[in-house]
């Protein structure tokens, strides 16, 4: 049990329940005092989600439509726990998603591209965003975070405006892929009939998990994955070992663009939402990501259920009591998450400390027992 | 013209508020990034406080409570990111971020289940104050004169005068500075941290209700404040986390953002048929030109972000 406790991967493990378990209870906390009866029912229909559906054909549709928009949120909780690996912040991953879902639209309403273009225009717009952010931080100092959320708006702005290109005048959403943009339409791979026929599920579900190992073997397994670390463990200590530390910090910020900007496609091309061109407040998709990869505990596995996870309770917010409650309970809850995040670090400090007690004990008890051995030597 | 002077100074004392906020919290050395957080949380507070007071109310007594009723759920607000950066330990950056995911989440769900409570069709996040906005302006041939605008100068001069002329200020920077040193004087450095952060909170909160209360009479809590609280501490970087420079600062950035909400009120402007996006855009551009080229010699307090560790050297 002790060893279990002691291996990192288990307590991360703990510390993640203990922040769900935080974020649910002061979630529930807030219902009861919004109004408390009905406050159960409601944290409970939070947490079900599909099962909310009683029959199983229906669960299945539901499955697939928080399984669709999980690809996307995983791919941007990759992006942001890539460059948090090199000890960036990259906050900016909401920014890199728009630039993103603007470039896909942009190619498959507009330029009638064929999917696999589409998702690599995508990744490139990401990536350019990501390199502006990483430019800015290697060559001019300049805040990570400051930079990316003023690119964020900025992206917003932009592709509001490039998009009003791509819709009916009397309507304030893009066209649908389905009518303008067939060929961009991810293939589903047969995966819809698992899920009850929701045409959305589709080959993004596999791609982003794909995505998710290759992250990990490029963090885990290459001299590139080490050397980046190394840059993000100490700046100068790396560039004294002859790391190109500039460049690594532009290449992560890129990578972890691209990983936001095919999010971006993963989300639009499934043809599942039309962008809206008057919308005036940056996507979630990218924060949700910084919860889902802060609580797979930074590790890219992790981020696989810890993305499920978070989509799955965003997705329960409506099927709260709406007469009574409000669907931002689970953003409200998904952010206390991420709050309590904060102090994993703490936790886990506490964890291997009083293991560490435990051990401590433990040592002096024998160191005791052969002393009195020695002695007992002494007396024969 | 008089539009725009009035929004540029408006928009520069929502940023000289907050950046203030920023500057406080920065010298004392902890980075809040949940600026944009307190501020929804200032703005919902204030514009609650707004919707309660009874008609009666008189023009200054609705000023005074709206503007108390900011400051402290800021304030209170901010305890979230001192427990846990200055006891947890927590990673400052993460923390100010999730505060300011909970500050929009937050304010929604209060301001919908109020709505939704006084009238079940009513499931929107907005609150209006038409009449009681008026209390904060005179009109003066067509200049709508603001009291923030008094209440921001005299909080900059206050600040300027607490930061570089008493013990409680120096202190305070010495904390951000070279925490241990501080500390081996006899300065309760958690103490003087808990300071900075709870008056970074009570400026956050202030700056909130004056940008819900800039050129609009309601407010829909599901917006946040786009970015403003970010904006601000690109003020606060330009102004070299100096108040007398962070006003200069705030006046610059507060010009282009003014920009984008009376440019169709200038005849040459509009004709160059430039789309408002543009407009939008500009000052986050602009922000990121002047970060470019003033961030590499920045003079941050040094300590700013390092959780402070008795132990350490």
């Amino acid at each position: 049990m002790k060893k279990i406790l002691k291996s990192s991967g288990a307590q991360s493990f703990i510390a993640s329940l203990a922040c769900i378990f935080g974020g649910l209870l002061v979630g529930f906390l807030v219902l009861l005092a919004i109004e408390p009866t009905g406050a159960f029912q409601a944290i409970l229909n939070v947490v079900k989600n599909f099962f909310y559906y009683s029959r199983t054909e229906m669960q299945l549709k539901y499955l697939g439509n928080t399984l669709v928009k999980s690809a996307p949120l995983l791919m941007c909780s990759l992006s942001i726990l890539f460059s948090y690996k090199v000890g960036l912040f990259n906050i900016g991953a909401a920014g890199q998603y728009v630039m993103g879902s603007c470039a896909c639209l942009y190619a498959a309403l507009v330029l009638d591209w064929h999917w696999t273009a589409c998702i690599l225009f995508a990744a490139v717009a990401g990536a350019l965003f990501g390199v502006i952010t990483g430019l800015l931080k290697a060559y001019a100092n300049v805040n990570e975070v400051i930079s990316g959320i003023m690119l964020n708006w900025i992206g917003l702005y932009f592709t509001n405006m490039v998009l009003a290109n791509a819709k009916d005048a009397a309507s304030a959403y893009t066209y649908t892929l389905k009518a303008e943009g067939k060929a961009a339409i991810l293939p589903s791979l047969g995966l819809n009939a698992i899920f009850g026929n929701n045409q959305y599920v589709g080959i993004a579900i596999p791609l982003s998990i794909i995505f998710a190992v290759l992250v990990w073997l490029i963090l885990e397994k290459t001299k590139l994955g080490y050397e980046l670390k190394a840059t993000g463990f100490n700046r100068n200590a790396a560039k004294y070992c002859g790391m190109a530390e500039k460049r690594n910090i532009i290449l992560s910020l890129a990578i972890s663009g691209a990983l936001a900007g095919m999010a971006g496609s993963f989300m639009y091309q499934t043809d599942m939402e039309q962008w809206q061109v008057t919308i005036a407040s940056v996507p979630g998709m990218g924060f949700n990501g910084i919860a889902a990869a802060f609580l797979g505990g930074l590790s890219p596995i992790g981020a696989i259920f810890a993305s499920f996870f978070i989509q799955h309770i965003t997705d329960g917010g409506s099927n709260v009591d709406l007469s009574i409650y409000c669907s931002q309970i689970s953003d409200l809850i998904s952010s206390l998450i991420i709050y309590l995040c904060g102090f994993v670090g703490f936790l886990k400090y506490a964890m291997n400390s009083s293991n560490a007690g435990a051990e401590g004990k433990k040592t002096t008890e024998k160191e005791d027992s052969v002393k009195k051995d020695d002695k007992k030597g002494e007396n024969k | 013209m008089v539009l725009l002077i009035q929004y540029t100074l408006l928009f520069a004392c929502i940023l000289s508020l907050v950046a203030l906020g920023g500057c406080f919290s920065e010298h004392s050395g902890v980075i809040n990034l949940g600026l944009e957080g307190i501020m929804v949380m200032g703005a919902m507070g204030g514009a609650l406080m707004m919707k309660y007071l009874p008609d009666g109310t008189s023009a200054v007594m609705i000023v005074l409570a709206t503007i108390l009723a900011s400051i402290i759920l800021g304030a209170i607000y901010s305890l979230l990111l001192g427990v846990a950066a200055i006891h947890f330990k927590a990673d400052q950056t993460l923390v100010g971020t999730a505060m300011n995911m909970l500050g929009v989440a937050m304010a929604t769900v209060i301001v919908k289940s109020i709505n939704t409570i006084s009238n079940p069709d009513d499931h929107s996040s907005i609150v209006q104050y038409i009449s009681e906005k008026k209390a904060f302006v005179i009109n003066i041939n067509g200049f709508e004169f603001s009291w923030f605008m008094v209440l921001t100068l005299l909080i900059v001069i206050a600040s300027y005068i607490v930061l570089y002329k008493t013990k409680f200020g120096l202190r305070l920077m010495a904390c951000g500075e070279h925490p241990q040193a501080a500390d081996s004087v006899g300065i309760n450095v958690y103490k003087m941290r808990w300071a900075g952060v709870l008056i970074s909170g009570a400026l956050g909160g202030l700056g909130g209700i004056c940008y819900i209360t800039t050129g609009v009479s309601e407010w829909k809590f599901e917006y946040g404040v786009a970015g403003f609280g970010f904006l601000s501490l690109a003020v606060m970087i330009f102004g070299k986390w100096k108040p007398q420079n962070i006003v200069l600062a705030a006046l610059l950035f507060g010009f282009f953002r003014a920009l984008s909400n009376v440019y169709f009120g200038f005849d040459f402007l509009k004709n160059l048929n430039i789309p408002s996006g543009i407009y939008n855009m500009l000052p986050y551009v602009i922000s990121l030109i002047v970060l470019a080229f003033t961030s590499k010699r920045s003079r941050a307090p040094k300590a700013e972000g390092i959780p402070y560790d008795k132990g350490t050297r």
